[in-house]
């Protein structure tokens, strides 16, 4: 279990510039979906850009502290196509 | 990841164009995740292997250290990782899931 805080700063200690949304699914801190906005995607396939954000959360995960992780990331240009 | 363990995961990869290492069966699904793989892989009509991580522990843990992914599904066309559920769900919206599939079913 951890708190949304926790995921947000987790993530931003490894992409700075990075806005994130973390949004607990069940209320129990442990489900999670997560939408990541930032510059640091640019070029990058899908599998890279999740795989930077897991990698921000490498402990969490492993530890199983966060059970479920759905997650959206967007380069800045392309998230302001989805507003 | 022992050789034997590696040569194991290669070959289902490369021996099925579209291979899913999920939780539970494709009738079953043990998990809202892997769920959401078959239905996606379902609604296209494609046939697509599947091998469930929770009946060997062995495939469970290597497969998070063969594609430096940590979470399951996993999604293989052609030999290569395509992503989980979340990547999935994005490719099959955008209409670029149908595309790799087609290719990868034709070659």
């Amino acid at each position: 279990m951890i708190s949304p805080q926790q995921v947000e700063a987790m993530i931003k200690a490894e992409l700075p510039d990075a806005q994130v949304q973390v949004q607990d699914l069940t209320g129990g801190g442990d489900h999670y979906q997560v939408t990541v906005v930032s510059s640091q995607f640019a070029g990058k396939g899908l599998v890279k850009q999740h795989q930077l954000v897991y990698g921000a959360l490498q402990q969490a995960m492993s530890t199983e502290a966060i059970h479920a992780l759905a997650l959206k990331t967007y380069t800045p240009d392309n998230f302001k196509q989805t507003v | 990841m022992t050789p034997e363990l590696k040569e194991r995961i290669d070959n289902l990869v490369q021996q099925n164009k579209i291979m899913v290492f999920m939780k539970g069966t494709k009738l079953m699904p043990q998990c809202g995740f892997s769920n959401n793989v078959v239905q996606i892989l379902n609604t296209l009509g494609v046939p697509f292997e599947t091998i469930d991580v929770l009946d060997d522990s062995e495939i469970r843990n290597g497969i998070k250290e063969y594609s430096s992914w940590p979470t399951i599904p996993q999604v293989y066309i052609n030999g290569e990782f395509v992503g989980g559920s979340d990547i999935l769900i994005e490719l099959y919206q955008k209409g670029e899931l149908q595309q790799m599939v087609e290719v990868a079913l034709a070659s």
